[in-house]
């Protein structure tokens, strides 16, 4: 009842044509962000912020650069993880050798960088699609971390070859607390995922859709396949250099290379699969249940008579679940998590009807 | 000129034992196109089980038989459980698929049978041998001939049997084939069971070399690139392919590598078959097209 | 009810479940949070690590604990992926059940990394045995980072201080050929530049070739080192890499007993799945293996005869990583003892142990009383120094087990230090940290 629409008409295009129609969306969402931004930084102690929440909001992040590329253009990558490196790596090198330069601005520069490489590694997709594009993403994949280690002077001749996160410093203001490090993931986050909402609904957003269910068609109505896949390319990279960065100084502080592997480009299309391809929302809760998952099973384990599962065993089951959870997802529901709010929202709505 | 063709052998010789891991890979594209990234953790879990049992006192060959009942109790499940439901969706949701699947079997190689480090002796010594002035592996020798006997075995399987003749139908027109009554589900466990085999006899190769461990999963990675170069569709092509990458990363790694101080071995396959894709995208020996866009 | 719904359904139980463990309270108890892996690539070296570190504290608590005070401990799983060890770290640095947390030794380059700065701002001693940041030696940048025994500079240092006893005297290293031999990682490069300082010093050809991770590909570099024909090889090798390089270079006819393998290629796993082909191979070690110490055949009496012992595989007891947890559990709990003694024994904090470990003293006299004699190297901690000791002895492999094949053989540390010094300036002036006068800590 609380979730009816009835008596609210849009009056004008705009109005209508806005991301979020009724208004219970509107206060929904208002509220999230305001208990986000104004509530969770008072109540929230250090272990949720560094161990559950910033991590949470990186990985969004980077589920929603690939998502941008595999689940609105339909080019598939497992490159996500190099992207991210190449990302922090900029980010790093731009923050040291440029003084004063604005912390943001670092991360800014560092995902254009990350754009770039991208870009060039999306070349291939010109000529060949589908999964072939896994082997230059690939390539991408064991090429630039191995730049990464190989020149020292990307870790500023670090002995131990990583780097660390600049003083977080914005305006005057330290960051580095964890509630610190939280808000400023959490703005970062709030601004490329408003600008990623943006970009699906405009041209260059259905665009990609086009190229993606049939680039044949998409072409004879005037589609430039090369400028859609190649920006996408370009855009999906720039998200993930900004989540690289924020990965490398607001969550861990220091990192190497070897922290962005293939194991972590599988974990951000994990993301995506289990989340929703094709979908904002997706992300967040691909990245939630990513995140949230292993510590469910782990304190579930824990009720369970001592002895029974040791903690070897539970990983194990834990790598078990989560293989079957992404087939079980790609059978009953490939469009994921996203698919199924958006069935729970469709019953509210009606809600005490059925139909 | 000695030491190069020192290093030429060599990496035709490793080559080798790329190419046997993507046969596996050939092997399931072919009859259900699937690209299978689980190859590996069948390597993997083929290997450990097999170990654990000789460890354990079983005989040889009756290890080898059990794990192969294992390895074909597997096909049926893939099968039942995930190539059935995701029967007609695209390769990509195929291959995520099959992500999901190594998972799976990783995880269960290893509740089953811990994750300790096994050595592995096939009673091969691997002493150089020499020949004609260069030296030559021994066991990469016998590696070559058991990957020769393997595409001997296979090719009569496919071309002499009923169940060979009815998947290379399947590969060819799966709705032609299904038309005249071959019954697709039944092909697929047969050909999951055969790269089954496929896998457990790299994973002994590969065991007796790297230790029956954790990365053994890993040498999936190698695969990729052969099979670009080689083509998904051709056992000869996997062949042709592992040949390929294994000479051309080492003598690259001899040659090319001191210039930017070494350790290019990881990338430099894919950036051959990256090339490769640009200039021809269906690899050496592949049937299909890939589209072009 | 249709499959979808019981899926969704299941899905919904999965996310609405999940509650809080419990477990015994007692007071009086100094906590050890472990962030252990059991699985994964790594996890042959974590089952051994943990197994002897609980079992070394099982041991103690057998005997009275620590002036009384029990130690206490629980595990997390982080099967070497960083972001389960911060989540490790995050969740246990709390302590249990009002058992206050000593240190954390994750065993994890990785893990360690992304939890120093939280060490630092959370005080409490990060614990680095044998690895982790070389420069974290200077205590007075990283007050809470403790590369306990040995750095990866003095590693080689003693390497090439061993290869220099083995050819006759350091100026005999003069024209010798050293290949070394590293993994494509940050660990593996870490020595680059000093080795090539040591090549300087004392005259050696040092040729420096790369092994892309994991390693299970070596030919090229095998027939390149055929083709230098070096005096030594030096092994930087980590996981598979190890047992790969050994039966490539049987393959390529290389002597294996001039391969010496640094302190993550010195364990039974390093070297037996490489068969026969490991026979005669050398290794550096801290911690010998084998069970004659006193301390182990107590914690044979105390704690695995009793039925509690922690290895699932009890034929590991006594082994490589087995006896690097009971070192780095003698560590820990003598650091706990010697803050103990300006603290008073009661349970501490991590601040407090962090003062134990700077002023940790282990002279022979104190090894014996701990029965570790020979099994750990004396150690002499401070302010200024965080790795104390330095030392390594070396190993063979006979195809079944390790044997000693010297005493301990020192590094140059007085060399090694202005370049530590030099790296941990950097830092701290990228970082904005203002050192620590040592001179005024106590």
């Amino acid at each position: 009842m609380l979730y009816t629409e009835a008596g609210q008409f849009s009056t004008t295009y705009r109005a209508d044509r806005r991301v979020f129609r009724l208004r219970q969306d509107r206060i929904a969402l208002g509220t999230l962000l305001a208990f986000a931004v104004a509530v969770v930084p008072l109540i929230g102690n250090d272990y949720w912020f560094s161990a559950i929440l910033i991590p949470f909001l990186v990985l969004s992040l980077a589920g929603l650069g690939l998502n941008l590329l595999t689940g609105y253009a339909g080019q598939l990558s497992l490159g996500s993880a190099a992207f991210m490196a190449a990302g922090a790596f900029a980010a790093y090198n731009f923050n040291l050798r440029i003084e004063g330069l604005p912390l943001l601005v670092s991360f800014g520069l560092g995902g254009l960088v990350a754009a770039l490489l991208s870009i060039v590694f999306g070349l291939p997709s010109l000529r060949i699609k589908g999964f072939y594009l896994i082997v230059s993403t690939l390539a991408a994949q064991f090429l630039i971390p191995w730049v990464l280690v190989k020149f020292g002077w990307f870790s500023n001749f670090n002995a131990s070859g990583v780097i660390t996160a600049p003083p977080l410093e914005i305006a005057g203001y330290d960051l580095s607390s964890p509630g610190g490090r939280y808000l400023l993931t959490l703005a970062v986050v709030i601004a490329l995922a408003w600008l990623a909402s943006n970009i699906v609904r405009s041209e260059l957003g259905r665009n990609w859709m086009a190229v993606r269910d049939m680039d044949t068609a998409a072409a004879v109505i005037g589609i430039s396949l090369p400028k859609a896949k190649l920006l996408a390319f370009g855009i999906s990279g720039f998200y993930l250099g900004i989540a690289g960065s924020l990965w490398a100084f607001t969550y861990l502080g220091t990192v190497e290379p070897h922290g962005f592997d293939l194991a972590r480009s599988f974990q951000v299309l994990f993301i995506i699969i289990i989340g929703g391809m094709g979908s904002i929302l997706g992300n967040f809760l691909g990245a939630a249940f990513i995140v949230l998952f292993p510590l469910l099973l782990s304190n579930l384990a824990a009720l369970l008579p001592v002895g029974l599962i040791d903690a070897g065993q539970l990983e194990n089951i834990q790598k078990m679940v989560f293989g079957a959870l992404i087939i079980a997802f790609l059978i009953r529901e490939p469009d994921g998590l996203a698919r199924l709010w958006q069935q729970f929202r469709a019953r509210a709505r009606r809600w005490p009807l059925r139909y | 000129m000695d030491f190069f063709f020192e290093v030429l052998i060599g990496g035709l010789l490793s080559g080798v034992m790329y190419s046997l891991v993507a046969i596996g890979f050939v092997l399931i594209y072919k009859a259900s196109g699937v690209f299978n990234f689980a190859q590996g953790a069948l390597v993997l879990f083929a290997a450990l089980t097999f170990v654990s049992l000789v460890e354990r006192g079983v005989a040889f060959w009756l290890a080898f038989g059990i794990t192969m009942a294992a390895m074909l109790l597997l096909a049926l499940g893939v099968e039942r459980l995930v190539l059935r439901p995701l029967a007609n969706r695209s390769h990509i949701t195929l291959f995520m698929a099959t992500l999901g699947l190594a998972y799976i079997i990783e995880g269960a190689a290893q509740a089953l049978w811990g994750a300790q480090v096994h050595g592995l002796e096939l009673g091969i010594e691997d002493v150089p041998l020499e020949v004609g002035g260069l030296f030559v592996s021994q066991f990469d020798l016998f590696a070559a001939g058991t990957a020769a006997t393997l595409v001997l075995v296979l090719s009569l399987l496919f071309n002499k049997t009923r169940i060979g003749l009815s998947l290379r139908a399947v590969a060819d027109d799966t709705l032609a084939a299904q038309a005249v009554g071959i019954r697709l589900p039944r092909v697929w466990t047969a050909v999951w069971a055969v790269a089954g085999l496929v896998a457990l006899i790299t994973g002994l190769l590969w065991g007796a070399r790297l230790g029956v461990q954790f990365s053994l999963s890993l040498v999936v990675l190698k695969a990729l690139p052969v099979l670009i170069i080689g083509g998904f569709s051709s056992v000869g092509g996997a062949i042709a392919g592992g040949l390929i990458v294994g000479a051309s990363e080492k003598l690259a790694e001899i040659y090319v590598g001191p210039l930017v101080d070494g350790g290019i071995e990881n990338w430099f396959p894919y950036i051959l078959a990256t090339l490769f894709l640009l200039v021809r995208p269906a690899g050496l020996f592949g049937e299909r097209a890939i589209e072009r866009v | 009810m249709s499959n979808r719904n019981i899926f969704r359904k299941s899905l919904l139980a999965a996310l609405v479940f999940g509650g809080v463990s419990s477990g015994a309270h007692a007071a009086g108890e100094q906590y050890f949070p472990l962030q252990s892996y059991r699985i994964g690539p790594y996890a042959a070296g974590g089952t051994g690590f943990f197994g002897g570190f609980i079992d070394y504290l099982q041991y103690v608590n057998a005997n009275g604990g620590v002036n009384g005070v029990k130690l206490t401990w629980s595990e997390c799983e982080t099967e070497y992926v960083v972001e389960k060890g911060v989540e490790c770290y995050e969740r246990l640095k709390k302590g249990l059940n009002g058992a206050p947390a000593a240190a954390t030794n994750p065993l994890s380059v990785g893990i360690a990394y992304a939890t120093l700065d939280r060490s630092t701002a959370d005080k409490l001693p990060l614990i680095t045995i044998n690895h982790g940041r070389t420069d974290s030696t200077d205590g007075s940048v990283f007050p809470y980072a403790f590369p306990l025994q040995l750095n990866p500079y003095s590693e080689v240092s003693a390497i090439v201080n061993y290869i220099g006893q083995q050819v006759g005297g350091l100026d005999k290293l003069s024209g010798r050929k050293i290949v070394t031999l590293y993994h494509g990682s940050p660990y593996g490069k870490e020595t680059s530049e000093v080795l090539q300082k040591l090549a300087d010093k004392y005259k050696f050809e040092l040729t420096l070739l790369e092994v892309p991770h994991p390693g299970n590909e070596q030919q090229s570099q095998w027939l390149n080192i055929r083709k230098i024909k070096p005096d030594y090889v030096i092994l930087r090798g980590w996981g598979v890499m190890n047992p790969v390089a050994l039966k490539t270079a049987q393959k390529v006819g290389f002597p294996v007993d001039r391969i010496i393998g640094n302190i993550w290629s010195n364990s039974e796993e390093d070297a037996a799945p490489a068969g026969a082909a490991a026979k005669g191979f050398v290794s550096i070690t801290t911690h010998p293996s084998g069970t004659a110490f006193p301390v182990l055949q107590g914690i044979r009496k105390d704690v695995v005869d009793a039925g509690k012992g922690n290895l699932a595989d009890p034929k590991r007891f006594g082994t490589v990583y087995y006896n690097l947890g009971v070192v780095n559990g003698i560590l820990n709990v003598e650091a706990v003892r010697i803050a103990q003694a300006k603290f008073g024994n009661k349970p501490l904090s991590g601040e407090q142990v962090r003062w134990g470990f700077e002023n940790l003293r282990l002279d022979d006299k104190r090894l014996k009383e701990l029965g570790a004699l020979g099994l750990v190297q004396p150690l002499r901690l401070s302010c200024a120094d965080h790795e104390g000791g330095g030392a390594v002895r070396f190993q063979q492999w006979d195809g079944q087990q390790w044997k000693l094949i010297s005493e301990w053989v020192q590094a140059d540390r007085g060399f090694l230090r202005p370049i530590i010094e030099a790296s941990a300036q950097k830092y701290a002036k990228e970082k904005g940290i203002s050192p620590r006068d040592c001179a005024k800590e106590s």
